[in-house]
């Protein structure tokens, strides 16, 4: 009886939840082709000048440029200070590494105003004028805990008798990294710097405290919605922006399969 | 494979195991052999982690191209040992010589060793013949891509993987993946191949089969295998020689046969196959055999061994299941007997054993018959005589 009730409400629960996520991204698309600058029904009519007009933006467009400087420097850093951090995690047991694991996670759960007030205070008091390089800094803080969790899943998965086996046969420390450690994590390693690059690609509250005179995009966007006339302009950005961040998830995702298919060859085989 | 292929200074393959010495050589030799002989040298190792002395004082000597198994139960310090001397694990105390260098201050992957692990760890993103060649690139290699790709051709052919070079790691089966750890570790031509528990991720057939291939590996490449393992069967099939492990110590090293005949302790005769135990007492002993009354049999005389006390001291004697004779009567040809009781019995096909109830003791008896001989059929229940000679007994202390 309950079971029936449930396959039949469950269905209907599902689909409003997915509408609910989902539907008002899906105004963005649809009034990034309408030919009017008023966001209401009835549409006018299809037009593409909007992305047209994104080329002339030269604002926009180095709003944009300081967005990818600013992901790529903090994806980098992450992904590496992440990667050495959840090989210390894996491969060694130290004390309080349980602990340290907990404190690593944190700036994931903290509220990010109160983050970003502290470290506007911290720069401020240290004398560092606020600029890309405050924000690249904020971003690494934030991007850091998705970093470790994705390269402890999979170093998790890395058979430590790997690299044994390379300097068995020969292979010096620093060998065994390049020829077997990384290749092995590499896919890893990529999801992880995609990962990275999204989430501070999309970061707002941190930017918006910590720019200086370059806005990062979606500082710069938040200031332009107060503009009508610009309104679509942003949507026809907002759509781009969206295809974007899904290619990046799912080569992410995809990278991420592959790292588990390449250490499944490990599966199935009792550990000494 | 060709001649070349073989370490200058190995002895080939052909040299005399000593597996084959002949049975009738009494000596055990636990200690180390003489002189340079000794491939590699171990005196007095101990690893302790902590508080925990996970191997202790072990002392032993392997031959030059000999098959040597080191032998125990599960958290007995095996792998342990290995690894120190592969060099991933340093001795706490006592010294590790190879070919009469000391291994103490060389590094893992400069030590003349390679080894097989039990994960195998194949590398998962290169294939089957980059897997082989690993180690041919590595530094202080300095081989032609055309010398590699003979020498790794060569390789596959010798571990019977002709042909599949290019497979990609994960596209083996258990026993491939076998071969590519072997070839991969051979194809450096170490002085010893260290495996640990090579054939424990294969099922029986696969274990059975690969036990053969790996002897028929060793003796054609010449090179001194150590291989650890728990299955006591698959060492007394593959070694020329063996060592028992218990809590960090060897307990004996020896040939399989002579482990399985002249076990030194109760522990390592319980290890290896089955075993009843019987109580004795000695009634005389002179240099040649000794008179011992044994619980529930009579007096039987077997040959001194150092283990059997003065006359009227107590001693534990072991005595193997197949040797026990059954028969309805008395059996003529046993020195003694005794009336027992059929309690149950277990058929393995080739065998039949009999746990029999004998006056005096409290546990049951093991007697192991041959399947077809004509007096092997018993029901339980069934009253008969179960006798053995005195030379089947060995004295344990
Ligand atoms: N790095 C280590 N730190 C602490 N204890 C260890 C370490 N390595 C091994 N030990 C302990 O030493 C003992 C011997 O371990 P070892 O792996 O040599 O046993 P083994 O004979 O190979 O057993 P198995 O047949 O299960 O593989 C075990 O009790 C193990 O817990
Ligand atoms: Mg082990």
């Amino acid at each position: 009886m309950m079971r029936r009730l449930a396959s039949g409400v469950l269905p209907i629960y599902a689909l409003l939840y997915l509408a609910f996520l989902y539907l008002p991204i899906l105004f963005l698309p649809l009034f990034s082709f309408n030919d009017s600058k008023i966001l209401a029904f009835p549409m006018s009519g299809f037009t593409t000048k909007w992305y047209a007009a994104l080329g002339h933006e030269t604002q926009l467009l180095n709003a944009l440029g300081n967005s990818i400087i600013v992901g790529l420097f903090s994806t980098v850093f992450a992904t590496a200070i992440g990667s050495l951090t959840a090989r210390a995690i894996t491969r060694y047991r130290f004390p309080l590494r349980r602990s340290s694991q907990a404190l690593q996670m944190a700036p994931l759960v903290m509220p990010e105003v109160i983050v970003a007030v502290s470290l506007l205070i911290m720069f401020l008091s240290l004398g560092l004028s606020l600029s890309l390089f405050t924000v690249a800094l904020a971003h690494v803080l934030v991007t850091i805990p998705y970093s470790i969790s994705i390269m402890t899943s999979a170093f998790e998965q890395f058979d430590d008798s790997l690299e044994e086996a390379a300097i068995d046969l020969g292979e010096g420390e620093w060998g065994a990294l390049r020829r077997v450690t990384l290749p092995v994590v590499a896919p890893g390693i990529v999801s992880s710097l995609l990962v990275g690059f999204t989430v501070s690609f999309d970061e707002f509250i941190m930017a918006f405290f910590l720019t200086g005179t370059e806005p990062t995009l979606p500082v710069y966007i938040w200031s332009q919605v107060r503009f009508p006339a610009k309104l679509p302009i942003v949507l026809a950005l907002g759509t781009l922006l969206i295809l974007a961040s899904l290619a990046l998830l799912l080569a992410a995702e995809y990278f991420r399969r592959r790292s588990l298919r390449l250490s499944a060859v490990q599966e199935g085989v009792p550990i000494a | 494979m060709s001649s070349n292929q073989r370490p200058a200074g190995q002895a080939p393959a052909t040299a005399p195991a000593p597996a084959m010495a002949p049975a009738a050589d009494p000596a055990p030799e636990p200690g180390p052999v003489a002189g340079a002989a000794a491939l590699v040298r171990m005196q007095g190792v101990t690893k302790s982690f902590g508080s925990f002395t996970a191997v202790e004082s072990v002392d032993l000597d392997l031959r030059a191209g000999e098959f040597f198994s080191l032998l125990g139960p599960s958290g007995c310090g095996k792998s342990t040992l290995l690894r120190m001397i592969a060099g991933f694990e340093e001795p706490t105390r006592g010294t590790i010589a190879i070919d009469g260098r000391p291994m103490a201050e060389v590094a893992p992957n400069r030590r003349p060793t390679n080894m097989v692990f039990q994960s195998y760890a194949i590398f998962p993103h290169l294939n089957v013949a980059d897997n082989i060649a690993f180690g041919l690139r590595s530094p202080g290699q300095s081989l032609s891509r055309t010398e590699i790709a003979a020498r790794v051709d060569e390789m596959l052919a010798t571990v019977g993987l002709g042909g599949l070079g290019q497979r990609g790691a994960n596209e083996l089966s258990g026993g491939q993946r076998q071969r590519v750890a072997l070839a991969r570790a051979l194809i450096l031509r170490p002085k010893v191949l260290l495996l640990d528990e090579p054939l424990s991720a294969l099922d029986k057939k696969l274990r059975e089969q690969m036990q053969i291939e790996l002897r028929r590996l060793q003796r054609q490449v010449g090179i001194t295998f150590l291989m650890v393992t728990h299955d006591q069967y698959e060492a007394m099939t593959i070694s020329d020689r063996c060592g028992v492990m218990f809590g960090g110590r060897l307990a004996q090293v020896a040939s399989p046969k002579e482990l399985y005949q002249r076990p030194v302790t109760r522990q390592v005769a319980e290890f290896i196959g089955g075993i009843n135990f019987l109580s004795g007492r000695v009634s005389a002993r002179d240099a040649e055999s000794a008179s011992v009354e044994v619980k529930g049999f009579g007096t039987v005389t077997m040959p001194t061994e150092p283990a059997i006390p003065a006359a009227g001291g107590q001693i534990t004697l072991g005595l193997r299941p197949e040797r026990f004779y059954l028969a309805p009567e008395r059996p003529a040809e046993t020195e003694v007997a005794a009336a027992a009781t059929v309690e149950d019995f277990a058929f393995y096909g080739e065998t039949i054993h009999y746990y029999l109830r004998l006056d005096g003791y409290d546990a049951p008896v093991i007697a192991a018959v041959t399947n077809f001989q004509r007096a092997a059929h018993f029901a339980p229940g069934d009253r008969l005589f179960a006798g053995f000679r005195g030379r089947a007994l060995v004295a344990l202390p």
